[in-house]
């Protein structure tokens, strides 16, 4: 009896559960699932040493375990708090979580630009989640925002520091990631941002997975930069036999384009894991392999019904049968004008540029 | 069977010989068409003069500028994922180092259509528009000999520019300017 595990006894938003000793509150909560799943901006379980840095994961312990019941004083950071036997834990249904949470969005978008209409990651954007639930509708924030230059960090990430919200995610993905880290965290408090040493370029075949784990739109892919909105695309399930990553990944297509690949994600928006090893993937397959023919494809991606991602992506549908050309006797119906044929748009190949698209793209007739 | 006490019988007597002349009733109804004569006209002269619309009428799009002539829309696709009717495409670009003054944010829509035959006017796309950049005018889309002159570009939806062209802006804000 003596080799079988104790387990210890959770209670969040009066829902038990029966976890291994040295689990977090964030991930029994994530195995209870649902809405009593805290928030987390900066924790990422497939990296080691992150969380404890945003504060939006907090919760109220209401008792801190059978052996001693006390309630902790201070709402604690879920992420960094392992559970104990007995331990009470209130979510959702503490006020003074719930309240806590909103004020710790208005700090995150304190000097947030908000100019979700312009940036990449908007519709998959945590922040956007955060504060769509969580944060008020004004700030009262008086002083001037703190600004950043856009800066290029290699040839295929866009970083936007005016954007972030220092979780430091990126650093502990070069960090465990790949060999040296080029970049960090510069000065401190108010000041600090992230950067590369002296405007280092981060080449790292691991690099671009640092887009992946930003959860704001800091670090976006610059070859899809402005290509197109997130919620335009589809994303596919691909494969690909790849000598340096697991290969498995997503695409974003739009038609028979591959406008981003990205790795696949899991329902708490982290890179997913297969056979216990996180499906990071490497820049060739994320920043080169932009065509069809480069992937097996497996079938749709499965997009959570309230994202707006789901939009227009019709699921287990048919085909209705096409009775026209039956009727005329094999001819298609004549067409009295195709949209195709008039439209302006789609005169320039975009998902064949590099980068984002310039009016140097464009003839000047054409603008 | 009686369905209602309403119904009356039909009277089939011939007609007397002055009934059958008809003039009481020519009479009657020249009586009619001569009091409109006097009556408010119904229709207008309409080239010449215009009804002016209702302040929440929802016609032609118009892109806006700045007050500076700078171009508001930022591609955001927002327009365009609140159409019903799908008739909103655009395409995005990045604005460069020196037009600064062409476009207000860094990224702007380079190409921008809507299919005015699949357009329903409901002002979807103006409700949508997080930066004032598509509003419904008090005009309406002009006919044309074809279908194709109904796919309005950038150029047709785009307003005149507030500072090089005055005039034609002050007259593409129309009502709207009144108001605000």
């Amino acid at each position: 009896m003596s080799d079988e595990k104790k387990l210890f006894k959770v209670t969040i938003d009066n829902i038990t559960i029966d976890v291994e000793p040295g689990t977090t509150i964030l991930h029994a909560a994530r195995q209870i699932g649902g809405d009593v799943t805290p928030p987390a901006m900066c924790y990422y379980s497939k990296l080691k040493g992150s969380g404890g840095k945003c504060r939006t994961c907090l919760v109220e312990v209401a008792a801190g375990s059978t052996a001693d019941p006390r309630p902790m004083p201070k709402l604690v950071a879920s992420c960094r708090t392992n559970v104990m036997d007995g331990m009470i834990v209130k979510n959702i249904t503490s006020e003074r979580v719930q309240d806590a949470r909103a004020g710790v969005v208005e700090f995150l978008l304190l000097n947030h630009p908000l100019d979700c209409p312009i940036c990449d990651q908007a519709g998959e954007c945590h922040l956007q989640d955060l504060g769509y639930e969580h944060g008020k509708e004004g700030t009262r924030y008086e002083f001037k925002r703190r600004t950043f230059e856009k800066e290029d960090i290699g040839p295929y990430i866009q970083l936007h520091m005016t954007r972030c919200i220092l979780c430091y995610r990126c650093t502990y993905v070069a960090d465990q990631l790949t060999e040296n880290r080029v970049h960090g965290v510069l000065d401190r408090g108010d000041h600090a941002e992230i950067s590369t040493y002296i405007s280092k370029a981060i080449d790292n075949e691991f690099s671009g997975n640092m887009i992946d784990v930003c959860p704001v739109g800091a670090l976006t892919d610059k070859t899809f930069r402005f290509k197109n909105r997130v919620w335009f695309t589809k994303p596919v399930e691909a494969h690909r036999d790849c000598d340096k990553c697991c290969g498995k990944v997503t695409l974003w297509q739009r038609g028979d384009e591959v406008l981003r690949v990205t790795a696949r994600k899991d329902q708490w928006g982290e890179v997913e894991s297969y056979e216990g090893k996180t499906g990071w993937i490497c820049n060739t397959c994320r920043f080169d392999k932009k065509s069809v023919k480069d992937w097996v494809i497996e079938g749709p991606s499965k997009v959570n019904r309230h994202s707006v991602i789901s939009q227009g992506h019709y699921v287990g549908v048919s085909q209705p049968k096409e009775t026209m050309p039956e009727v005329m006797g094999g001819r298609a119906p004549k067409l009295l004008m195709d949209i195709h044929d008039v439209s302006g748009v789609n005169t320039v190949n975009i998902s064949a540029l590099p980068g984002p698209a310039t009016s140097k793209n464009y003839t000047k007739n054409e603008q | 069977m009686q369905l209602t006490n309403r119904a009356k019988p039909v009277d089939r007597q011939p007609m007397t010989f002055l009934e059958s002349l008809y003039l009481w009733n020519i009479l009657k109804g020249m009586l009619i068409t001569f009091s409109h004569l006097f009556k408010r006209k119904a229709t207008i002269k309409y080239p010449e003069q215009k009804r002016s619309f209702s302040k929440v009428f929802r016609g032609l799009h118009v892109l806006n500028r700045d007050a500076e002539g700078r171009e508001n829309c930022t591609a955001c696709g927002l327009c365009a994922v609140a159409c019903p009717a799908e008739a909103i495409t655009m395409e995005a670009a990045e604005r460069l180092p020196g037009e600064e003054h062409l476009y207000r944010e860094e990224k702007y829509a380079v190409k921008y259509e809507i299919n005015m035959l699949r357009c329903i006017f409901c002002g979807l796309c103006e409700e949508a528009c997080p930066k004032d950049a598509i509003y419904l005018s008090q005009t309406f889309a002009p006919a044309n000999y074809g279908r194709k002159g109904f796919i309005y570009s950038k150029d047709e939806l785009l307003i005149p520019h507030p500072v090089n062209d005055k005039e034609a802006y002050q007259k593409a804000l129309g009502e709207k300017a009144s108001s605000n």
